[in-house]
């Protein structure tokens, strides 16, 4: 009974009498959630145009930020490294489609799943051996200091905003290119019927590569603003987990699904943490977001913003 | 059917765009094509007809670069194409329409017929989606000729819908919109009139005919409506079990006592 009580009851009279302590963790949980979003975007980019779960975002994440801090530590300023790194992973999409995918055409699902798992150790590997396995700092000069907002009682973080600010300007990019130039409309058009796509004289080589460009630069992104805030180490590639229950939000096939998934998320476990992990010892933080995915798979399958499953029977 | 001649005047059937010989096409133990022969001439209506399972389909499907026949030659424009792919017959000016509809579901009419327009855009796509000034400016000479498309086919008040949303029909003629948009010379249409009303395949019969009279795009045409094929075709190739059974002029075919059995049975007596 007290148990039920300090989980059903007790939390919401907390935010009711803290109102500001709340205000600041949903803050703190949106800037967090965008980054989320960052890394499910690259997950969905991939599985729209080609079917494809790609195993091996999170690794991408890695080599992207692994690639930009090697060539930062051997001296060159940012902007050469931030060049050469992007040139790196369109490099990548290139050599992913002429190694993999063009062997691969019209495979099941979960052959090229396995190839993705493949390409994951594969860039792991590379980006260790040539960057070494240190955790390293990466300082891109993005300014990190607190400061307060509404009179001195909401605590906030400028690099919490910054990375925020970062993550929204790409996705309304991302969002305009797919919507209004010809090559989102190609894109898009493949996503929908290969065959048609084919006749109409899309060429699925271009439209690969231009895709796993899209994802790269994405992860590149991603690993960027993960690796400032924490540090450019192996477990980068493991916040793609952490994607997982964003896709499954958000829906697969959606891209302002895995905005609107982030933010769920990353709000969810934020506030989960500070009113419901006292009573339930602390940590929530770490499982919420799968425990919420779960719930959401019981009820809505196809997630927030997925095409509706139709299945013919 | 409109009254009047059905060729009309002053087009002229010209040379042969597309040479089929002796191709054969088979799936497993399935001969799909036999030893299938004609030609097409620039500007006809050539259709091809048959029962089920005839080959005809994949036939198109063997001419747009779907599937590779394993003996036989296609040439086309002089160049031989039985190994090229789907793209590189878009390339080459040949449009398709699908039997099963095959547009984009999600896209709106106006996106599906600029999808058509993609092979006419000059600048690479990388170039398109990095440098947008002039880039934009080509899409809007684009936009223009997709407009003439959607009036030529009086689909305008459809223009911004998704086509998953739109009646049957009405998809089979974005559809041909979308070929149309390529202005393509060799135009392949699989069934454009199946599981049409009365009235909508008078217009698809109209449209076709514009098409073939103001463009002068050669059309290759499968259909199972024997009236409609006998009007409005030059030429007609039938085909039945794989095999080429006859070809020549409606006339002709309508005589041909191979095809009178295909179609109507033989008896056995």
């Amino acid at each position: 009974m007290e148990f039920l009580e300090s989980i059903l009851v007790t939390p919401f009279i907390e935010i009711w009498e803290s109102p500001y302590y709340f205000i600041e963790l949903v803050l703190v949980g949106l800037s967090t959630g965008v980054l989320y979003s960052l890394v499910a975007l690259g997950f969905v980019l991939i599985f729209k145009a080609s079917g494809m779960f790609n195993f091996a975002q999170g690794a991408m994440v890695l080599f992207a930020a692994l690639t930009l801090v090697g060539l930062m530590e051997h001296g060159l300023p940012l902007w050469a490294a931030l060049i050469l790194s992007v040139a790196t992973m369109v490099g990548l999409a290139f050599l992913v489609e002429r190694f993999m995918l063009r062997h691969l055409v019209n495979q099941e699902g979960l052959i090229l799943f396995m190839a993705t798992i493949g390409l994951n150790f594969i860039l792991e590997g590379t980006g260790q051996l040539m960057w070494g396995s240190d955790v390293k700092r990466l300082e891109i000069g993005i300014p990190d200091q607190p400061f307060d907002i509404l009179g001195g009682k909401v605590l906030l973080n400028t690099f919490d905003v910054t990375a925020a600010f970062i993550g929204a300007l790409l996705v309304i990019t991302l969002a305009v290119f797919f919507q209004k130039t010809p090559m989102g409309r190609a894109l898009r058009a493949v996503a929908d019927d290969h065959q048609a796509a084919l006749s109409v004289g899309i060429p699925l080589k271009t439209i690969w590569i231009a895709v796993w460009t899209i994802a790269g630069i994405v992860a590149l992104v991603a690993g960027i603003v993960w690796g400032a805030k924490s540090g450019v180490q192996f477990s980068l590639s493991l916040i793609a987990l952490k994607a997982l229950p964003v896709l499954i939000l958000g829906g697969f096939t959606s891209v302002p699904g895995a905005i609107v998934g982030g933010l769920i998320i990353g709000v969810g476990e934020k506030v989960a943490e500070g009113f419901w992990g006292p009573a339930l010892g602390g940590a929530i933080e770490n499982w919420f977001a799968y425990m919420l995915a779960l719930a959401f798979l019981v009820f809505r399958p196809q997630g927030l913003f997925g095409e509706k499953i139709i299945e013919r029977v | 059917m409109p009254d009047g001649p059905q060729t009309p005047t002053g087009r002229v059937i010209g040379d042969v765009i597309m040479k089929v010989e002796n191709v054969s096409l088979s799936f497993g133990g399935v001969r799909a094509l036999d030893n299938v022969s004609f030609d097409v001439r620039e500007h006809e209506i050539l259709a091809i007809i048959g029962p089920n399972g005839a080959g005809k389909s994949s036939m198109l499907n063997c001419i747009n670069g779907f599937y590779h026949p394993q003996e036989g030659a296609i040439t086309y424009k002089g160049k031989r194409r039985d190994t090229a792919k789907p793209y590189e017959a878009a390339e080459e000016g040949i449009a398709r329409t699908f039997q099963n509809i095959a547009l984009f579901k999600g896209m709106s009419t106006l996106d599906n017929i600029m999808t058509g327009r993609g092979l006419k855009m000059k600048r690479n796509l990388f170039w398109q989606a990095l440098y947008y000034g002039p880039a934009l400016k080509e899409e809007l000479e684009h936009r223009a000729k997709a407009e003439e498309v959607i009036d030529f086919l009086e689909i305008e008040a459809i223009r911004k819908t998704p086509v998953g949303r739109l009646p049957y029909g009405l998809q089979k003629r974005v559809e041909l919109g979308r070929a149309l948009a390529a202005e393509p010379d060799l135009l392949l249409l699989d069934e454009p009139m199946a599981g049409m009303n009365h009235e909508e395949k008078e217009d698809m019969v109209r449209y076709i005919l514009d098409v073939n009279d103001e463009y002068g795009t050669t059309i290759v045409l499968i259909e199972h409506d024997m009236s409609v094929v006998m009007d409005i075709s030059d030429r007609v190739v039938v085909l039945d079990y794989g095999k080429k059974l006859a070809a020549g002029t409606p006339d002709e075919v309508k005589r041909n006592q191979d095809v009178i059995d295909a179609y109507l049975g033989v008896s056995h007596d």
